[in-house]
């Protein structure tokens, strides 16, 4: 018997799970809730997925690590993630890339020592007609430039008074 | 654009609810075919109609959902596939945020056309906005009865449920979608047997593209012939193509199918963007062989760029110009595939890491052009040995940018002691 998830979270997983007719199918599903609500999936909480969808922890480990979407250890509190596919490719993106580096002092797959910024690069994000385009955390900017991207890394920064 | 179908009201941001799609005449489809047509006679509607799927593949809609057993007790699952991954495409996004409810009208139809009562749309994870604004849409269709136990008071049932999948490109590819919605990773299975015998858990299972799915709201309501209006006959209706890269006006547009690429890019995308000169085309997504500038007057319908020595794909076009060097975008290229390659397949998962060490040799100036030999070799040696498209996929846009470019990448590969000193 493993820890429980706080309660909430605990009811959400099996509202989801009832959307199925086997419970292994909710496992996206639930690993999204918990990344959502914990912030990254530990190995206790791959056992504990694990234990609700009658799975042995070693299959839930396998998606963990093969979705590129689930984070094993926790992003920043500002998660930038830059399309570095071809259409952002052909309208810059590569220096709005380096102008975040510099900006963050990081390298993509880094997160700052605060914890307030994760820099990552993804492939196509399906908004190349807003091009070049980035996320923070769930929200995307399209027809990012350099001023436009100052200004959001500014505006970020002020949120938390840095 | 003369005839838009699917994006006609796009710009209203009333569309998107279910009253401002019903007051454009929305679910009447739904309830004629529900109320007044056979399900067998809406699967020979769209069989005449002809449309192909357009997530890529191009296979008849029609024909998949008469695939579908109508025999045994075991249930029958419909999956839309809104996973949208290939590199260029925006268009499932586009509809899923603008007119949800025509894709939840198709899913009804098409639900009802071959005895399903489950339908699971698998929504790549990086739309969660766009997910959200569709379990809205779903919500509100079950409030006023265009889903749950009786649609439209007929007795016929039907659940949707939303499936976010969580960052793979692969599971774009039918039964990658259908391991992802198990719970599993997204390993592409063996065909046979095929998902329409044994998909989804092991049933019988429909899958269509959301834009697929959409157009079919305007089959059933106006019937085959006028949606063979436009379009060509070997591939009737319209598209929804999507154009990036260095044009004025990057966007949607809805075109007949058989538009010639030219006027797409030149007329309906604006052009190149100023002072830019035209270098490549790539017509049908990132797996799409490219096109260079000569070769644009093609017609845009599967089997024309299939002629041409390309694919119509997603109908993703990606406008590259001349001061892009093609060592850059067969980086991008090589990159991608490397990086979404399953592993499940030895010829796909070797062959796409070692394009990718090449070509970074290359991008450092320590290639040499036999380098190119290699990487035409290494690519030839993953095509057609995979089980699902993505070796193929993976392997042609490297080969037709090394062929169709191979002066400028010699000169810019390097001069360096390349692979084996």
């Amino acid at each position: 018997m493993n820890a429980q998830f706080p309660a909430k979270l605990e009811e959400s997983i099996r509202t989801v799970m009832a959307r199925y007719p086997h419970k292994a199918a909710a496992l996206l599903p639930v690993l999204h809730l918990v990344q959502k609500e914990l912030g990254a999936i530990s190995p206790e909480s791959e056992e504990r997925v694990a234990e609700l969808l009658g799975l042995k922890p070693v299959r839930v480990r396998e998606v963990v690590t093969f979705y590129s979407m689930f984070l094993r250890r926790p992003a920043g509190r500002y998660h930038l993630q830059v399309c570095v596919n071809l259409s952002c490719a052909l309208l810059g993106v590569r220096s709005l890339l380096a102008h975040c580096q510099e900006a963050l002092g990081l390298r993509p797959g880094e997160t700052t020592p605060d914890g307030m910024f994760t820099l990552s690069t993804v492939e196509c994000l399906g908004a190349c007609e807003e091009a070049p385009c980035l996320l923070v955390n769930e929200e995307r900017y399209g027809r990012v430039d350099r001023e436009k991207l100052a200004a959001l890394l500014d505006d970020l920064k002020k949120r938390h008074g840095r | 654009m003369a005839d838009r179908i699917l994006t006609a009201d796009f710009e209203s941001d009333s569309l998107r609810t279910l009253d401002g799609y019903l007051a454009r005449g929305g679910y009447a489809a739904a309830a004629k075919a529900l109320r007044d047509m056979t399900p067998a006679r809406i699967t020979a509607e769209v069989k005449d109609a002809g449309i192909r799927g357009r997530g890529g593949a191009g296979f008849p809609a029609g024909m998949k959902w008469g695939f579908v057993p109508q025999t045994g007790d075991e249930p029958r699952y419909l999956c839309l596939n809104a996973d949208e991954g290939e590199p260029g495409t925006f268009k499932d996004r586009i509809i899923l945020s603008r007119n949800p409810h025509a894709v939840i009208e198709g899913a009804i139809i098409a639900s009802y056309a071959a005895g399903i009562h489950a339908a699971y749309v698998y929504i790549r994870g990086e739309y969660e906005a766009e997910a959200r604004r569709l379990e809205e849409a779903i919500r509100e269709a079950y409030d006023r009865g265009y889903l749950g136990p009786s649609v439209l008071g007929t007795g016929f049932g039907l659940d949707v449920f939303v499936h976010r999948g969580a960052g793979s490109y692969i599971c774009g590819e039918e039964t990658a979608l259908l391991e992802s919605l198990e719970g599993k990773r997204g390993w592409p299975r063996l065909k046979p047997p095929f998902p329409a015998v044994k998909g989804l858990f092991g049933c019988p299972t429909v899958i269509n593209n959301v834009e697929t799915l959409a157009a079919i709201p305007f089959i059933i309501l106006r019937g085959a012939a006028e949606f063979r209006k436009n379009g060509l006959p070997t591939d009737p209706g319209t598209r929804i193509f999507c154009v990036s890269g260095h044009v004025r006006r990057p966007g949607i547009y809805e075109l007949p199918l058989g538009v010639p690429l030219r006027e797409i890019i030149d007329r309906w995308a604006g052009g190149l963007s100023e002072g830019r000169v035209l270098k490549a085309v790539i017509p049908g997504g990132m797996s799409a062989p490219v096109l260079t500038a000569d070769e644009i007057d093609v017609a845009m319908d599967f089997d024309s760029v299939a002629r041409a020595g390309s694919m119509l794909g997603s109908a993703a076009i990606m406008v590259i110009d001349e001061a892009t060097p093609i060592l850059s975008v067969l980086g991008i290229v090589v990159r991608f595939f490397a990086h979404e390659s399953c592993g499940q397949c030895t010829p796909c998962r070797l062959g796409t890491a070692w394009m990718e060490k090449m070509v970074i040799r290359m991008e450092r100036g320590e290639g040499k052009p036999a380098d190119l030999d290699e990487l035409i070799r290494l690519a030839s040696n993953i095509k057609g040995r995979t089980l699902c498209p993505l070796g193929d996929a993976a392997a042609l846009p490297v080969l037709s940018l090394v062929r169709k470019f191979r002066p400028e990448l010699e000169r810019s590969v390097g001069g360096g002691r390349g692979p084996r000193g």
